[in-house]
Order: C-alpha cells, then structure tokens, then sequence
C-alpha cells in the first residue's frame, strides 16, 4: 500500500503550467501564478480540484516597493472529506502600474462578483468580462481609488463633490 | 400663569395660562426622536431609550423612523459623504419645528476616522443643537442633551399662534 499522495504536490502537478514561483510561511501555501491565464488555473483549481469556495478577492499596491506595482489576491478554499483533503491555497497574479488589468474570475465562481467589484473599487483594477463592472462602496461617481498607496487618505475633496452632486440631484 | 386654589373659587385648583405656553410645554415633553443611527454609537442610543435608562421619562420614547412624525433627530454613528446626503434629505423631510443632537465623537468632528469617506462633523451639513462627546458618549449623556433640548424649547418661548 503506497502512503496517499501529498495533496499540495497533487496541486502543484496539475497547475505547474502556470505558476511562475511558490512560497510557504507557516503552512500557508502561495502560488505566483501567470496573470494572463487566471481563467484557466481557477477553473483547473475548482472543476478539477475541488476548490469551490472563493474566500477573498484582494489586491496588494507595492508602489515603490515592488516591481510591478500590484499583486490580485485570490483566497481558495477546498472542503474535503478528510481533514487532509481540507486545505486553503493562496493564489497571486502580478499587474503592471499602467492600466492594471486582469480577466474576470466571475466565471468560475459568480461569487467573485462583488469582491472583484470591491477590488476595483478600492484599487481600480479592471475586471476584463466581470458582468456588473461598477463601484460597489464609493459613490458612483468617485474619481479617486482610495486603497492605493499614493492616494492621501485624508483627501476629502472627491467626497465633498459627489456628496454636493447627490445633494443637487435629491432636491431637484 | 398663576396657579389658585382660594375658597372663592370653589376650593378646586386652577391655573391660569395662555395655549400657546401650554403647547411649548406639551411639544418641550413630547420630543418624538427620528434616531438616525450608523454605527457604533446607535447602540448606546438603543441602550438610552429602552428600560434601564428609559428615555419616555423625558417623554421622548416615541422613536419614528418616519421623519415625517418626528421632531428631534439624533444623529448617532460615523456619517460617510455617500450618507450625509441621505441624512440631510431626511432632515430636511421632518416637520418644523426640529432639533438635532449631534451623539458621538463621530457625529461631533469626525471622531477617529479622519478619512476620505467621512465627514468631519455633520455640522457641515446639519444644523446642530446639541453635540454631544464621548466615544460612545455614555446613556446619561445623551439624556443630558434631551435635556438641553428641552431647556432650549423653554427659552425659545412659545410658538406664535
Ligand atoms: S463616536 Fe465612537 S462609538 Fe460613536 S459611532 Fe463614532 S466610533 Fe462609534
């Protein structure tokens, strides 16, 4: 009887085509994984896999730190059986400062939906296919991405504006 | 006004008055609150009106969440830009005359969010009564500012009728 294969190494084999690094920290497992094929390693990872829970949806702006600039965030999470089988995964895709763009995962799982609406609207990152592509916290017409690094948070200018346009609009 | 209770009259007591001190003091103790609650501090406000501080001792446990029925609005909670003009439009929906305490650090100046999305004091779009500090400003307080509120009717006078 052979021991039961280590499901990360299963994990690893099938989407090898797409990771470009790995790291573990405290038995948190991070995949870098090219952004260009998102789609296909999510699908890999839940049709094949067995990953049907989208915990998150998030982004990281490096700045100056980091070269490029940000990092999109996928948290998965697998329901298995056996405690073994239950296993959480991290997948990063890296994008360009300029007109950061990535391809929806709502596909995969509708539930992206609103998280990556939220990425957009705190980091504004492109969504390329999501369905309802609109701000989700900020007013809609919000000039500004709050979450990313060279914004000043404490910058209320934009607020003040649509709070005064919605004022305008409320009392015609 | 003058209260008399002489053998002439009968031995009854009576008083004197004119109807519209009678409606300041009957709108002084029937404050109906419109609680716009948002966060942290509408618990605290929840706390003030039901038993244990009972706000209906002051008269103001007629809570609306109709402004049209309300004349006191206690803004209790972090107001937000996206918010404030929701706040306002009630306001503005709400019968004259009206009040407006102003519960919380929050509602007073921003309290510890000093970001992009909330309003540094609904002040800015509000005309505030009563400000009341305190992160969450504890029950007694904000009975202190119906209080204020009351105080405030009295010495406005009555209404001209
Ligand atoms: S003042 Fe404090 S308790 Fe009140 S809403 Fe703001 S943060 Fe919450």
């Amino acid at each position: 009887m052979t021991s039961p294969a280590d499901p990360v190494d299963q994990i690893r084999e099938k989407i090898s085509g797409y990771i470009l690094s790995e790291s573990t920290f405290r038995e948190e497992i991070t995949f870098t994984v090219k952004a260009e094929s998102i789609v296909e390693c999510c699908s890999l990872l839940k049709n094949t896999l067995g990953f049907t829970y989208l915990v998150d949806v998030t982004v990281v702006d490096y700045l100056t730190v980091k070269f490029p600039r940000y990092e999109v965030v996928y948290l998965l999470h697998r329901f298995g059986e056996n405690y073994e089988e239950n296993l959480k995964i991290r997948l990063k895709a890296a994008l360009e400062q300029d007109n950061p763009a990535i391809d929806s995962v709502t596909s995969v799982w509708s539930g992206a939906n609103w998280l990556e609406r939220e990425a957009y609207d705190m980091f504004g990152i492109t969504f390329r296919g999501h369905p309802d592509p609109r701000r989700i916290l900020m007013p809609d017409d919000y000039d500004q991405f709050p979450l990313r690094k060279d914004f000043d948070v404490r910058d209320r200018e934009s607020s003040k504006r649509c709070f005064e346009r919605a004022l305008d609009e409320g009392l015609e | 006004m003058g209260v008399s209770s002489g053998p002439l009259l009968g031995g009854d007591g009576f008083l004197t008055t004119k109807i519209s001190a009678v409606a300041n003091w009957g709108r002084k103790n029937s404050l109906w609150p419109m609680a716009f609650g948002t966060a942290c501090c509408a618990i605290e406000m929840m706390g003030t009106f039901s038993s244990r501080f009972d706000i209906a001792r002051f008269g103001a446990e007629a809570v609306r969440f109709s402004p049209r029925q309300a004349d006191l609005m206690i803004v209790s909670g972090t107001i937000t830009y996206k918010m404030a003009s929701v706040c306002r439009r009630i306001y503005e929906q709400m019968p004259e005359p009206k009040w407006v305490i102003a519960m919380g650090s929050c509602t007073c100046g921003g309290g510890p969010f000093d970001s992009y999305a909330v309003v540094q004091g609904i002040d800015e779009f509000l005309p505030v009564d009563v400000y009341v500090g305190g992160c969450p400003p504890r029950p007694e307080a904000l009975i202190d500012a119906v209080m204020k509120i009351q105080q405030k009717i009295d010495n406005e006078g009555p209404p001209i009728v």
